[in-house]
């Protein structure tokens, strides 16, 4: 686990500059990830989570957002300093993306076989097969039943599973040293889940990527995550190794999480809510941004904000009541 | 059953037709969403009802709330068949079972205020004067955990949590007996949901409400129902308290999809049935148990004759032939 990381993100920040002000979805994020680990990011809808991923891609949803500060290093080249021909290059090829809804990935009116060899033909890989060969090789590593037939299909006729195998054939036809998994399986069944879960596992240590896995379920992270971190309102208020994770939370967030999701194995009484909402990202407030739905909030958490403070074995958190 | 029922299902189907042909369209087959199903609801009871998608749950929950005309079989509310009614009644039947869907961004209308969207039922229903019905949606706005100020806004100034209690607010508003929740909290974040499902406990603790809870979260359906239903293509394969159900598993499929439910910790996983290949079409469904062709379990007798639920004790359903 000492190698170099093959992803750095340092001090991110994406902001969009409205009209009615700026809005600060990403404020500061920083966190690395190695080669062959699965890194997940966990965090509630609008925390920024998707848009971080968005920005190493340099694939900013509109002109009003830009990344104002900070650097994306990917095997210490500055992805951020590139230009946009050269960043054509890694999306795709150096670093992969899934998506949530395998339905609006694929294009309706292209045959799953097109698709690929779109993919495929930026690499050519020097065996001097067909592409088509290739394609259903590719489709045959992401475990899809019949992959002959299935090049001749087009997305309709594949189930929601069957379809993001497609999307992961085309994210692992480049070889990617990263991949990007935005809630992947979301929208799977909970059978079809688990394969698919597995499935991602198995090509990452085939292929040695390294995954930054985006998801808002604890229970994902446990089963495929080797670190963790925790984001809240545009920041990384947690992290550590998965174990870490679950067994000692630190920051009063991580813990409500975990605590307000019913268990399967007893039955619950009454639930842990977290009450309130999470601050608007264009006014928040100058502490801590889970103060006002902390049950240990302190004067202190109101005028500052924490910085992160090591809590264990590269485990840290902000803040101030670890610190 | 507890309390007495609110809602008996009796044989319930719905089958669609699959025509072929556009000007001499000819049926060629017919899609069996919901084949002979029964169930019942206590007064104030929870049904939890757990399936993946397409095994029928969501045609069950339109057949309960009157949307769709059952192929074969009745529903009964307070023992009146809906097949039987008829005008005024039926407009009855709507206002006691009322509906909270699974996406609060479409299941609002965004040009409504929503003191009017609470309000609807009762002014179609006219349930009283205008200062009668305004001072109901406050009480109502409060009673979810909003304010009566609340009333005057659109939907689009509220969170997915404030939309979803907006929308519990409004099913309550005409008093119904029985609320079909379909997957309530699955499109809400994580710290969001657990103050969702304490209000609907609540609420149905103050207005002894019945629920049937459509869900896919087998925790959410353990915290959530005191009665569990299991369906698999269109047939209810497993039917039990949820305790007993919880506790002991009778049926390969539900112990598949206990296999399938994320671990909670990274050290420990649900070992057991991993179930291979997808759910077979419902236009064409296998022979037999329709769970045979997927069940690791599987005997000759399983491809030939559909197993019939059998109990074993406290009122556990099973329709598998190896508990036979």
């Amino acid at each position: 686990m000492d190698s170099a990381p093959v992803l750095e993100v340092r001090n991110l920040h994406t902001h969009f500059f409205l009209r009615r002000g700026v809005v600060k979805a990403v404020d500061g994020v920083t966190f690395s990830l190695r080669r062959g680990e699965v890194l997940g990011l966990v965090g509630e809808s609008g925390c920024g989570k998707s848009l971080t991923a968005l920005s190493i891609l340099r694939l900013l949803p509109q002109a009003a957002a830009r990344t104002v500060e900070g650097s994306v290093l990917l095997d210490g080249e500055d992805l951020l300093a590139k230009s946009p021909r050269e960043m054509r290059e890694v999306r795709g090829r150096r670093i992969a993306m899934i998506l949530q809804d395998p339905q609006t990935s694929l294009n309706p009116v292209f045959s799953i076989g097109s698709q690929l060899h779109e993919a495929l033909a930026r690499r050519p890989d020097g065996t001097g097969r067909s592409l088509r060969e290739r394609a259903v090789d590719v489709l045959r590593r992401v475990r899809l039943a019949a992959p002959e037939q299935r090049v001749g299909q087009y997305p309709h006729e594949l189930s929601g599973g069957m379809k993001q195998r497609v999307v992961g054939a085309i994210a692992i036809s480049c070889a990617p040293e990263v991949m990007i998994a935005d809630e992947p399986t979301t929208a799977l069944d909970v059978t079809i889940q688990l394969q698919y879960l597995d499935l991602l596992k198995e090509l990452q240590s085939s292929l040695d990527m390294g995954i930054l896995f985006i998801t808002h379920d604890f229970g994902v992270v446990a089963r495929m995550c080797d670190r963790v971190a925790v984001m809240y309102a545009g920041r990384i208020v947690e992290t550590g190794p998965v174990r870490e994770i679950f067994d000692n939370p630190v920051h009063p967030y991580t813990r409500a999480l975990i605590a307000s999701v019913p268990k399967l194995r007893r039955k619950t009484g009454r639930l842990r809510a977290i009450e309130g909402q999470p601050p608007a990202l264009s006014d928040l407030p100058a502490g801590c941004r889970f103060a006002d739905r902390c049950p240990h909030v302190e004067a202190r958490c109101l005028e500052r904000y924490p910085e992160a403070v090591s809590v264990g074995e590269s485990h840290s958190a902000s803040c101030w009541l670890a610190a | 059953m507890s309390a007495a029922p609110i809602l008996e299902v009796h044989g319930l189907s719905k089958h669609y037709p699959v025509r072929k042909g556009i000007l001499f369209s000819r049926e060629v087959g017919q899609v069996r969403a919901v084949d002979g199903i029964d169930f019942s609801i206590g007064e104030g009871e929870t049904l939890g009802l757990v399936g993946e998608s397409g095994c029928g749950k969501t045609t069950t929950s339109r057949l309960v709330l009157g949307l769709e005309t059952p192929t074969a079989g009745d529903v009964l509310l307070e023992g009146q068949s809906w097949q039987s009614l008829s005008g005024q009644d039926k407009q009855d039947y709507h206002a006691k079972v009322q509906a909270v869907f699974q996406d609060p961004w479409s299941s609002l209308n965004p040009r409504m205020h929503v003191g009017d969207i609470v309000a609807e039922s009762l002014r179609i229903a006219k349930w009283g004067t205008r200062a009668e019905i305004d001072e109901r949606v406050a009480a109502l706005l409060v009673e979810v955990g909003l304010r009566p100020e609340h009333a005057r806004q659109y939907p689009h100034e509220f969170s997915g949590g404030q939309r979803q209690r907006i929308a519990l607010a409004s099913a309550l508003a005409i008093g119904p007996r029985l609320i079909v929740l379909d997957e309530p909290v699955s499109a809400l974040d994580v710290s969001i949901r657990a103050q969702m499902m304490n209000l609907m406990k609540d609420v149905q603790e103050r207005d002894n409400v019945a629920y049937l809870l459509v869900a896919h979260d087998l925790a959410t359906v353990r915290h959530m129902s005191e009665w569990t239903a299991v369906m698999y293509l269109g047939q209810i394969v497993e039917y039990a308290p949820t305790e007993s159900l919880f506790e002991h598993v009778r049926h390969p499929y539900t112990k598949a999809l206990f296999s399938a439910v994320l671990p909670d910790h990274p050290d420990r996983q649900e070992e057991g049935i991993v179930l291979t290949g997808e759910v077979p079409s419902p236009l064409d469904p296998p022979g037999g148990c329709r769970f045979h062709t997927r069940c690791p379990f599987a005997m000759d007798i399983c491809s030939q004759v559909a197993p019939s639920l059998t109990e074993s004790g406290s009122g556990h359903l099973a329709a598998c032939h190896l508990e036979e």
